[in-house]
């Protein structure tokens, strides 16, 4: 059993490390799918970019905020 | 077909498989290593093939039923979990590169599971050591599913990608078997973070592409596109590194100046 429980731990581990990065990747991806959904003119290259760099600014102010948060941990 | 003819998709779903399963299959053998090192052989291989049955018959029943999932909705899933999981592995490396984190030290893991395995006292069974053997069992199955859902992940976003992310699944596991046989030791000279770095950048490369399409998203070029999301998520790994890097300079000087 306690086998079976550190696997999925290790399993959700392998998507959620820091939960907030989890939670806002996901939240950005439905805000693109919602926008594609309630405008239908909109570009698809323009949802494909925003998605892109939306998830990419999402992940170096992530890591930027971990950096500070680790360094005044010390 | 030749997986070789499917064009970059194929190519980046071989090379994100064989990266991230080369170092899943390190940090495994570390262990393995250190279990038949220490509680015998027999033991070490024991829970090693236990664990590949498991395995096994994981990706034989998960993989078919991931068939019957319509496409759309199989591609904005997988693609859901590679940005997930490329983007974790992605900001770890970022932060090591930064010094933020201490570097993954596959000496130091094997060292002190030596210790902990020479204090444990356990009774051998028909010759087989149940702690070596639970040990060497729960390594490879918990670094084994990573390896598996990176490749069912990888070829379940297109048609004809399993072959490829499986051929770099293989070639990866047929290297560091070959390694630890020859060298007998931890592979502690591979650049780890490095290759954590390439598999980020690899596998969130292509949870953007599988989960634009699940969106609805037609990428110009196609699998054409992937190769730019490449360049985008490579030029976003480095700035990560200038970015935590300089925050944590900025913190040290204000701490020190308290």
């Amino acid at each position: 059993m306690a086998i079976l429980r550190a696997i999925l731990g290790e399993f959700v581990g392998l998507f959620v490390d820091d939960g907030s990065l989890a939670v806002a990747l996901l939240v950005w991806c439905a805000v693109v799918g919602a926008a594609m959904k309630l405008v239908p003119g909109l570009p698809a290259a323009g949802s494909g970019v925003a998605l892109l760099f939306g998830c990419v600014a999402i992940l170096l102010v992530n890591a930027g905020r971990t950096a500070k948060l680790r360094m005044g941990k010390r | 077909m030749n997986w070789l003819q499917l064009g970059p998709a194929a190519t980046v779903a071989f090379l994100g498989a064989f990266l991230a399963s080369f170092v899943e299959f390190v940090e495994a053998a570390t262990i393995v290593l250190a279990v038949g090192t220490v509680r015998g052989w027999r033991s070490a291989l024991t829970g090693t093939a236990l664990a590949l049955v498991v395995l096994c018959a994981l990706v034989l029943v998960l993989g078919p039923a991931l068939t019957q999932v319509p496409e759309r909705a199989l591609q904005l899933v997988v693609g859901l979990l590679l940005l997930l999981f490329g983007m974790r592995w992605l900001r770890k490396a970022i932060l090591r590169g930064a010094g933020v984190l201490a570097l993954h030290d596959e000496d130091a893991i094997f060292r002190s599971e030596t210790a902990n395995l020479r204090l444990a006292r356990a009774t051998a069974r028909w010759g087989v050591d149940p702690i070596a053997t639970v040990t060497a069992f729960k390594s490879v199955l918990l670094e084994g599913v990573e390896v598996a859902f990176i490749v069912i992940a990888v070829a379940a976003g297109g048609a004809g990608l399993l072959p490829a992310a499986a051929s770099g699944a293989a070639v990866a596991g047929v290297l560091v078997v070959g390694l630890a046989v020859v060298v007998h030791r931890p592979l502690a000279r591979v650049p780890e973070n490095t290759l954590k770095f390439a598999v980020g950048v690899l596998i969130s490369a292509f949870g953007v592409f599988w989960t634009g399409e699940g969106l609805g998203i037609a990428w110009p070029g196609q699998d054409l596109s992937l190769l730019a999301l490449i360049v985008v998520m490579l030029a976003a790994g480095l700035a990560g590194v200038r970015i935590a890097g300089s925050a944590a300079a900025r913190v040290a000087v204000r701490v020190e100046a308290r």
